[in-house]
């Protein structure tokens, strides 16, 4: 039978939906001879309510933070059957279930070497249950759990550096994407599936629900992130760093007004300067201003 | 061939027999030996498995859940705080239908911190939907994880097993086990073939969200599965029997002594050795006094039980675990057994020895017995320090 469809239409996300899009692009550069484990989250509930399965690949999810752990023993089984050789298996989950819930089987997954893709979907909240701060969620952001009130701006710390701290493990391979950057996407995807041992990456999803723009509006907001400098898309191959996505940076405030998460700082100068700086420190880091920078 | 093994060596050997695929384990006492011992055996090529050393017990126990899911024969060890902590997965396991084999080396519960046995882990699990059976020797030990994987695997079963072994009482002690041919294993216990697995040459979805419309019937499936256990355990027992010689009965309970017995002792475990020789004792003066060992806690086997003990003027109950705020967990059951009955004991007094591992000598034992010639208890605690009962805090 002729089904080239991996992540089928039908299934139940949002109008929008950053990481629906994302996902689709994911399984569609690793192709049919993959295995999928997938944590709990937005994904796993809009694309496997019984009796209905969106995915036409092996896929399995248990728990909300093992997706890593369980894709570890699916990767040994896979050695043991002599089947690895031919089979790529990917770990995928929300920005929750990687960098906090699940952050421990992901190091273990990575410091152990099983030849796995973790993909982390960054949509930068608890999105299915209702958009509660996590651990990626940027610096003053409004969610329900951060909200912003007379004492506060919204969520008090910036992102962990989930990038970083999966390139501390020593692994062949780190990358971050966009759903605004759909060959950039799959050619990461690409690699890392053909690079041996563990690798890890992180694509920014937009989520209107959650992020309080337009459905229509993902793709341009995903962008957005990128060309402000507040979401560097880069990559790591054995902790080098070997690209970044160059750009002329535009003031923060083009991606903020985007969405009604920060609508709170748009009048607030000092908030916004502390914002300006986070992007700012990105753009230093990973060296992405055009002009200033050769290309690698 | 008889030999003279640690608890643990010799449980690590009955796995090795039984070839899983895929063994992943987090270190804890008192089953670490049993995990040495089987990373010792893959080293030495004398298995081939994968053997994932885990950053958890959560990973652990994920890890096989993975490996099975993928078709691959899978164990697991744990014990105490580590068992608690794979107790979100040790549910989603047996929800997912793999047939997991899990030795527990039983310990307490902190706080307070204790490493010595009681029953109170495995307990703790005894609604996750795994089958549990409880050894009372090292020969119990190694038989009951063949007997798991053949009962969990086969096709009418699909749930995991819990074997579960008295931590350092039996993993640390050394006894005379007949460690059995690979050949014998192989014809008693064939390669799994699972009904579904993770294929890329047939691509499936496994564990879905199940809504109020799907949901319950996935629970239901399970319970009526723990039926045709009870009904199933028997017949491996024969099965058992024809290829190893040893004859476990119906693998429910074991009876000893207890056609005339006019006090009978219900227990689980390693205690019942204690027992026994009380029993044996006692026996020897011309006291009519009888053991009703439990082996499968999960199902628990109401029917036989209820068999066993309608005749039976007097019956103690001892636990080693405690639901804390309720009657203890095997008195709950062995009461249970007799709802709607005719026939009954007259006494059934309920006791819990042995938490932490406070010795429950021959004479805690006869202390049992005598109690029952007192007035029923619904709960009591053996060997308590009256000392330390008294001692004051705070105020």
């Amino acid at each position: 039978m002729e089904n080239n469809i991996l992540l089928k239409p039908g299934h139940t996300a949002c109008a929008g939906c950053g990481q629906a899009i994302a996902a689709k692009l994911v399984i569609e550069a690793a192709g049919a001879n993959t295995i999928v484990v997938n944590n709990t989250g937005c994904l796993e509930v809009f694309t496997t309510a019984f009796p209905e399965t969106a995915w036409n690949v092996p896929w399995i999810h248990s728990l909300f933070e093992n997706a890593a752990a369980v894709a570890s023993g699916v990767e040994s089984a896979l050695k043991y059957l002599g089947k690895k050789e031919t089979t790529n298996v990917i770990a995928q989950a929300g920005d929750g279930g990687t960098a906090d819930i699940g952050l421990q089987a992901l190091s273990g997954m990575l410091e152990r070497g099983h030849d796995i893709l973790y993909v982390c979907y960054d949509n930068e909240a608890y999105m299915n249950t209702g958009v509660q701060r996590s651990g990626l969620t940027p610096f003053d952001t409004n969610t329900t759990t951060s909200p912003i009130g007379t004492k506060s701006t919204g969520n008090q710390r910036p992102k962990k550096p989930m990038p970083e701290i999966a390139n501390a493990h020593g692994i062949p391979y780190v990358a971050t994407a966009s759903v605004a950057f759909i060959p950039d996407l799959q050619r990461k995807v690409k690699k890392a599936i053909a690079t041996k041992g563990p690798k890890y990456m992180q694509i920014h999803v937009p989520c209107p629900l959650g992020w309080r723009h337009e459905p229509g509006a993902t793709v341009t907001v995903a962008r957005m992130a990128v060309e402000t400098g507040l979401y560097p898309l880069f990559e790591y191959e054995n902790g080098v760093l070997i690209s970044k996505r160059q750009i002329a940076p535009k003031p923060v405030q083009e991606y903020l007004k985007l969405q009604g998460r920060f609508k709170h700082l748009l009048n607030n100068p000092d908030q916004l300067k502390l914002v300006q700086e986070v992007a700012d420190n990105n753009i230093k880091k990973y060296g992405l201003k055009a002009e200033a920078q050769q290309q690698v | 061939m008889k030999e003279l093994l640690e608890g643990s060596r010799a449980v690590a050997e009955a796995v090795k027999l039984c070839k899983p695929g895929v063994i992943s384990a987090y270190p804890i006492t008192p089953q670490t030996h049993i995990v040495e011992e089987l990373a010792q055996i893959v080293a030495n090529a004398e298995l081939d498995a994968q053997f994932v050393n885990v950053e958890s017990e959560h990973s652990a126990a994920s890890v096989v859940l993975g490996g099975e899911a993928a078709g691959v024969r899978s164990y697991t060890a744990s014990s105490s705080q580590g068992l608690l902590l794979m107790g979100e997965v040790i549910f989603n396991i047996a929800g997912m239908r793999l047939p997991v084999v899990l030795t527990d080396a039983n310990r307490s519960i902190s706080a307070p911190i204790n490493i010595w046995n009681d029953q109170q882990d495995s307990i703790a699990l005894r609604d996750a939907g795994w089958i549990q059976l409880y050894a009372e020797n090292n020969q119990e030990s190694v038989d009951f994880h063949f007997i798991a994987y053949r009962l969990g695997e086969d096709k009418n079963i699909m749930l995991p097993v819990m074997v579960c072994m008295d931590g350092f009482i039996l993993t640390h002690g050394l006894e005379v086990v007949d460690m059995p041919e690979q050949e014998k294993v192989d014809k008693f216990l064939p390669a799994y073939k699972p009904l579904y697995k993770l294929d890329t040459a047939e691509p499936m979805s496994l564990g879905l969200l199940a809504g109020p419309d799907y949901y319950m019937e996935t629970r239901y499936a399970i319970q009526e599965t723990m039926d045709k256990v009870l009904d199933m355990l028997p017949k491996i027992s024969a099965e058992f029997k024809g290829v190893f010689g040893r004859d476990y009965k119906d693998l429910l309970v074991e009876e000893y002594m207890t056609k005339d017995a006019e006090k009978v002792i219900v227990a689980m475990g390693s205690v019942c050795g204690t027992i026994k020789e009380v029993i044996d004792e006692q026996r020897a003066k011309g006291k009519k006094v009888g053991l009703l060992k439990i082996i499968s806690f999960r199902p628990f086997p109401y029917e036989r039980v209820y068999e066993a003990l309608k005749n039976v003027p007097k019956v103690a109950v001892l636990d080693k675990s405690v639901s804390l705020g309720a009657h203890a967990p095997i008195a709950t059951e062995i009461k249970t057994a007799f709802c709607g009955k005719k026939k009954m004991p007259k006494v059934i007094s309920s006791f819990v020895a042995g938490l932490g591992g406070r010795d429950i000598t021959l004479e805690s034992v006869r202390e049992v017995l005598r109690r029952l010639n007192q007035r029923e208890v619904c709960l009591d605690f053996i060997d308590l320090k009256p000392e330390l009962l008294k001692e004051q805090y705070g105020e």
